[in-house]
């Protein structure tokens, strides 16, 4: 156990130092950083000196030993934009894009999950047949579609809900504000989670409904339904336990997803999250932001799959034995 | 995916081998395993069909479309945002109404789509192409050159290829600063989704490289001294093309799909040469204030063309499934 940890643990480091060579390399070589900085006036000379004590002199891997240093310690630099530094842009936006990706993957979860259960049980029936269609096309719908009609919906023709922002905030804390704690706040996370899980939820739905479908049919199965156990026991307690291995790999890997596609959700939404300074970040080439922002993805993306191969070991024992 | 044992394979080998030769090529086609299970199933044929419809529109969209959406002659701004023939105010010239600078709709989505499937095919040429060629240098060399290669994928699989096609255009963007962006969206947005999507090329092909290598025939051109470059491109290469075909067809919906939403956020084909996304994106502007049409006909249009696309990858995924061979 210890020994695969390790593993993992060195392979997810050398993942983390490859990105960081990746961000450090955007940072230093696309676009020079003292024009960003400094305006047209500034003279020859006065770049030369900033160009001295920012250290862009210096040789290349001690730039880049000291790019890893400040990252590791949240220092992304200043963006060009804002003038302000990159961390503190970060830690006003983290809290709305976590909201909003944990709210879609507890959506996808808790509206997945049953329905490919019935649909795995009930494979013939009218409305597991609905279902595979309808998820055919939540897949084959690009998500800020998705999100364009929910608005067009719900927020313009119903007034329903809002289409934009996150209601009122409550701040939690120094830094974390929440929209769970006040009505609008609540209100304004149903589409946008909805746009950014419909289509993690159509996937676990499949994968629920084919993992069922399959063991449905092995012999302790059969064996349990023999001995007279209820139905209600054998589809949930021997059934369903064994089908939820791979859902968890599934689920893990997605939560990498979500934070990624919260881009375009964010945008179409207007929801002031990272994403959403992402993708301005982009359009306005600002390079801080942009590979602070990488950086930060990759370290959560990381972070999940080391954390879903470890889960996948305690709950999978063949993975024990087999394995060195 | 239905289940099909062993015995009904046999069976079907069988079968095939007892029916009677058919004559000529095409002939052949008709009566191949493939051209039988297409027929069997309807949505496919649907699907087919569908395509077909939706290609030939957009490619022959200059003849077919009702006007010329770039022609700035005959447009004017007075026929801005007419709603669609059915609804008040419309005007039967404008099928589907017209958008914020008074194109016809109908005529800008055929243009559109025609964009959208021209950068959906380069880019999945160019991801293959990559992907093929760094799998055959990767399976074939092995060693160094495999680790250094695989890792690299192992690496960007991690990554969702909507978020790296975003960070090279940003990188593009920063490069090419100064110059007009217009010029080098469509190349730069090829570029992007290329790089994003050659993983799953370079995997399958290194795959079965690494299996065709140790094949008699690889280890008698080597024998008589063909260079390496010469047997991966004329020996191994058309052995391990299968399973390519495959992936391009489901990669073509997706590389639709992340083209529109990149247009979507404003970093794909700029307004003057609108593809789906973009026409979406310029629509979006316009759905609070009642004038819906110009926002959800393209994204109607995109949704039909990649569920069409997606059903014929499926049942071609299904279809030529070694397991089930």
């Amino acid at each position: 156990m210890i020994g695969f940890a390790t593993r993992r643990l060195i392979q997810a480091m050398i993942v983390m130092l490859v990105v960081a060579l990746l961000a450090f390399t955007m940072f230093r070589f696309v676009g020079d950083p003292i024009n960003q900085m400094v305006g047209i006036e500034t003279s020859i000379e006065e770049r030369e000196a900033l160009r001295e004590r920012l250290g862009l002199n210096d040789p290349i891997p001690v730039q880049f030993l000291r790019f890893v240093t400040k990252a590791a310690q949240f220092d992304f630099g200043t963006s060009y934009q804002f003038r302000v530094p990159v961390s503190e842009l970060f830690a006003k936006r983290i809290p709305a894009t976590l909201e909003l990706s944990f709210t879609s993957a507890l959506f996808a979860l808790v509206v997945g999950i049953p329905m490919g259960i019935y649909a795995g049980l009930n494979r013939e029936s009218a409305i597991s047949k609905m279902f595979l269609s309808v998820s055919l096309i939540g897949i084959s719908l690009p998500t800020f579609f998705i999100g364009i009609l929910l608005i067009f919906l719900f927020s313009v023709t119903l007034q329903w809900l809002p289409s934009f922002g996150r209601g009122e905030t409550v701040q939690i804390g120094s830094w974390w504000t929440t929209g769970f704690l006040t009505i609008s706040g609540l209100k304004a996370l149903i589409l946008p989670s909805i746009t950014l899980g419909l289509y993690q939820m159509t996937l676990i739905m499949r994968l629920i409904r084919a993992e069922m479908l399959e063991v449905i049919r092995t012999d302790y199965i059969k064996f349990a339904r023999a001995r007279g156990l209820p139905d209600r026991l054998v589809h949930f307690k021997h059934a369903l336990k064994n089908t939820l291995v791979p859902v968890i790999t599934i689920t893990g890997l997605q939560l990498g997803a979500i934070i990624a596609f919260a881009t375009i959700t964010e945008t179409v939404f207007n929801w002031p999250g990272m994403g959403l300074m992402f993708l301005q970040a982009v359009q306005n080439v600002d390079i801080p932001i942009m590979s602070a922002y990488l950086l930060l993805t990759a370290f959560l993306f990381v972070a999940i799959n080391f954390i879903v191969d470890i889960l996948y070991f305690f709950i999978d024992p063949r993975l024990r034995v087999g394995r060195p | 995916m239905p289940y099909v044992s062993n015995e009904e394979v046999k069976a079907a080998v069988e079968d095939r081998a007892g029916s009677q030769p058919a004559q000529g090529r095409i002939a052949k086609i008709f009566d191949s395993d493939l051209f039988h299970s297409f027929l069997r199933s309807k949505v496919t044929v649907a699907a087919a069909i569908g395509t077909a419809v939706l290609f030939l529109l957009s490619f022959l969209a200059p003849w077919v479309a009702p006007h010329n959406p770039f022609d700035l002659a005959t447009i004017s701004i007075l026929d801005a945002r007419v709603p669609p023939v059915w609804m008040e105010y419309s005007d039967p010239r404008f099928f589907l109404g017209t958008d914020d600078q008074g194109r016809d709709l109908l005529s800008a989505i055929f243009y559109g789509m025609r964009i959208s499937l021209i950068v959906g095919f380069c880019s999945v040429i160019a991801a293959a192409v990559l992907g093929i060629s760094l799998g055959l240098v990767a399976g074939y060399m092995g060693g160094r050159v495999d680790a250094v290669i695989m890792r690299i994928a192992d690496v960007q699989l991690t990554f969702p290829a909507i978020l790296i096609a975003l960070l090279i255009d940003g990188i593009a963007a920063g490069i090419f600063g100064g110059i007009d962006r217009e010029i080098f969206a469509f190349y730069i947005l090829i570029v992007s989704l290329a790089l994003s999507f050659w993983v799953q090329y370079a995997r399958t092909v290194r795959g079965s490289t690494m299996v065709e290598k140790n094949k008699e025939y690889v280890q008698a051109a080597r024998v008589i001294g063909i260079p390496s470059i010469i047997i991966m491109a004329r020996h191994i290469l058309p052995n391990v093309m299968g399973p390519v075909m495959v992936i391009a067809t489901i990669n073509l919906a997706l590389a639709i799909v992340t083209e529109a939403t990149l247009s979507f956020l404003g970093v794909g084909m700029p307004p003057t040469q609108p593809s789906l996304g973009t026409l979406i994106a310029i629509g979006n502007d316009f759905l609070y204030s009642g004038e819906w049409w110009i926002a959800i006909f393209p994204g109607l249009a995109l949704a039909l063309l990649v569920l069409n696309v997606n059903l014929l990858g499926d049942w071609l995924r299904d279809a030529l499934n070694p397991k089930l061979r």
